[in-house]
């Protein structure tokens, strides 16, 4: 195209990266965070239209026909996806991040036209492994998340010796390359990396997701800034470090969240062994089941309700019924509020997002640390597809869930658990909140279930 | 030159880990799921190293390189798109729900 002082690029890049930084701190609050988001999408528009002018010998109509075939895919998916399956689309898009990571690695390497220093060489070959690690790990995150792969760990003997073997390989063939910049040598490297992101994530259980989601973002965000290194471009070292640390302070958030240390989220293992004891002894004690006419009945005598959603509410996309049964029980002068656990869906805040999606008020939401205290002189707490975060085994030492701050559901006069089944959790666990005496199990689809409960008040 | 090069990287990288960490400390809680989404448009920028890879070698438009540059180009775009697109949807719900508040509070 026409050539462009490297000055005038240089600033354009500069601008996109502070647009970039903008649209985080825009999110700062509810206001201002669709103003970020703005600037986010201006950035990113600056940074591709310049690129267009920094490339030497690019091949335009290619670029315009991948980012318009991307575009309108990436559209499609925003626009159809629930807000249920987000966590999906989250994994799934960090694997694209990752992949592209990889390809650009390979098609520099591979890029006859130029030759490689050393520096540059052990640029590509962090870019390409982080990239690798987090595409494999991502896909493995999304089939555990989507439920096309078990959520359960897998476990094998000598299982970290193999990571280690592999992560071993890995640097030699890097090592290799970087001496003789021999292209086979980054290929198999780059093949190693791809089977170390999923012998990385096996052994995490399904409870983990919500750090490791937040872990992939964080990695996605350091691929980034490996190839803008390789490359020499100041935007994508910030944007990158940007997005890498952003998910690395998600995944603490979220480790704290579930009292889980980050080294043995990555070890993995978690929900695994507790599943197979407890589940043989579940099946001998008693619950207590009613129908949605008892509920509607202690509802509606209720002076106060909490309500606790979980994933099961999101599954059979019932906040909206529930939002519903919550002014009936308003406009009948019963207080209702919404408790909500920090890990509660399948990523950081995930409920937020579908209680606001169902437009249920700010001031009914209200965080797990402020309504502790409120659960004893509570009348009743209706808990909807929710499981591990309202487990008292959190409480008893000795449990894997041991040490996790909970919603203290068991404090209240009366529980009752919508549940589709008596499956355990995510965790693996058995809840003994379901066996109390003042426990009512109520069974079934939980849309189905509350609009039964609409119908009979 | 190189390694001078490699040093100022090197500096912006820390810098910007700096901000990055500062500023994504700010970001209240409600909002971390839209935040995720958003980094993930974000770290679409890989786009701008895919780009630069869909160049002609000798004068040849199809080759090894500028394939997997458009192949990368178009997943990068993938997550720009859907990452943007899907965060303002979040969004969209939380200003519903602020329209709301300010409703009950007139």
């Amino acid at each position: 195209m026409i050539a462009v002082n490297a000055n005038f690029t240089s600033a354009a890049y500069l601008i996109s990266a502070v647009l970039f930084i903008f649209s985080l701190k825009g999110l700062a609050s509810p206001t201002s965070a669709r103003l970020g988001n703005t600037s986010g999408m201006v950035g990113m528009a600056l940074a591709i239209l310049t690129t267009l002018f920094v490339g030497h010998h690019l091949v335009y109509s290619l670029i315009g026909l991948a980012i318009i075939l991307g575009a309108f895919m990436g559209v499609v998916a925003a626009k159809r996806v629930s807000m249920t399956k987000m966590p999906e689309l989250v994994a799934l898009m960090h694997s694209f991040v990752g992949l592209s990571a990889v390809l650009i690695a390979i098609a520099a390497v591979y890029n006859t036209a130029e030759a490689h220093t050393a520096v540059q060489r052990i640029e590509l070959f962090i870019g390409a492994f982080i990239g690798a690690i987090t595409f494999t790990a991502s896909i493995i995150a999304f089939g555990k998340l989507s439920g096309k792969f078990s959520s359960k760990p897998v476990i094998f003997s000598h299982q970290h010796l193999l990571n280690l073997i592999l992560a071993l390989l890995m640097l030699g063939f890097g090592v290799i390359f970087y001496i003789q910049g021999n292209q086979l040598a980054f290929l198999v490297m780059c093949a190693i990396a791809l089977i170390l992101g999923i012998t990385l994530i096996i052994p995490i259980g399904g409870a983990d997701m919500p750090v490791v989601i937040s872990m992939l973002n964080s990695y996605s965000g350091w691929a980034a800034a490996g190839i803008g290194f390789t490359l020499n471009n100041p935007v994508l070292i910030i944007a990158g470090a940007c997005v890498g640390s952003s998910g690395a302070i998600l995944s603490y958030i979220m480790c704290k969240a579930m009292n889980r240390h980050i080294l043995s989220v990555m070890l993995g293992g978690f929900g695994g062994d507790s599943a197979v004891d407890t589940a043989a002894n579940s099946s001998q004690k008693a619950v207590k089941a009613g129908s949605a006419d008892d509920v509607a009945f202690l509802l509606t005598n209720a002076d106060s309700v909490i309500i606790v959603p979980g994933y099961g509410l999101a599954v059979s996309r019932a906040q909206h019924a529930l939002q519903e049964l919550t002014s009936k029980l308003i406009s009948k002068g019963v207080h209702v509020k919404y408790a909500i656990h920090p890990v509660a869906g399948r990523m950081p805040v995930h409920m937020n997002v579908l209680l606001a999606e169902a437009d249920v008020p700010y001031e009914q939401v209200v965080e797990m640390e402020d309504v502790n205290n409120e659960f004893a002189h509570t009348d009743v707490v209706f808990v909807i597809g929710a499981n591990d975060v309202v487990n008292p085994a959190a409480k008893k030492p000795g449990t894997a869930i041991y040490g996790m701050p909970i919603l203290e559901a068991y404090k209240a006069n009366t529980i009752i658990v919508n549940k589709r089944s008596m499956a355990a959790g995510y965790a693996g666990l058995d809840n003994e909140l379901f066996y109390l005496d003042k426990t009512m199990m109520v069974f079934g689809d939980a849309k189905h279930v509350v609009e039964e409960i609409i119908k009979a008040i | 030159m190189n390694e001078l090069l490699t040093m100022q990287n090197i500096t912006i990288f820390v810098l910007a880990i700096f901000v990055g960490y500062h500023v994504v400390w700010n970001v209240t809680p409600a909002l971390h799921t839209p935040l995720m989404s958003v980094t993930n448009a974000i770290s679409g920028i890989v786009i701008v190293g895919a780009m630069l890879q869909i160049v002609d070698i000798n004068g040849e438009t199809l080759n090894l390189t500028s394939i997997l540059g458009a192949i990368a180009v178009f997943l990068a775009s993938i997550n720009i798109f859907g990452g943007f697109m899907v965060t303002r949807r979040m969004l969209e719900m939380f200003k519903k729900k602020d329209k709301n508040v300010s409703a009950q509070n007139k």
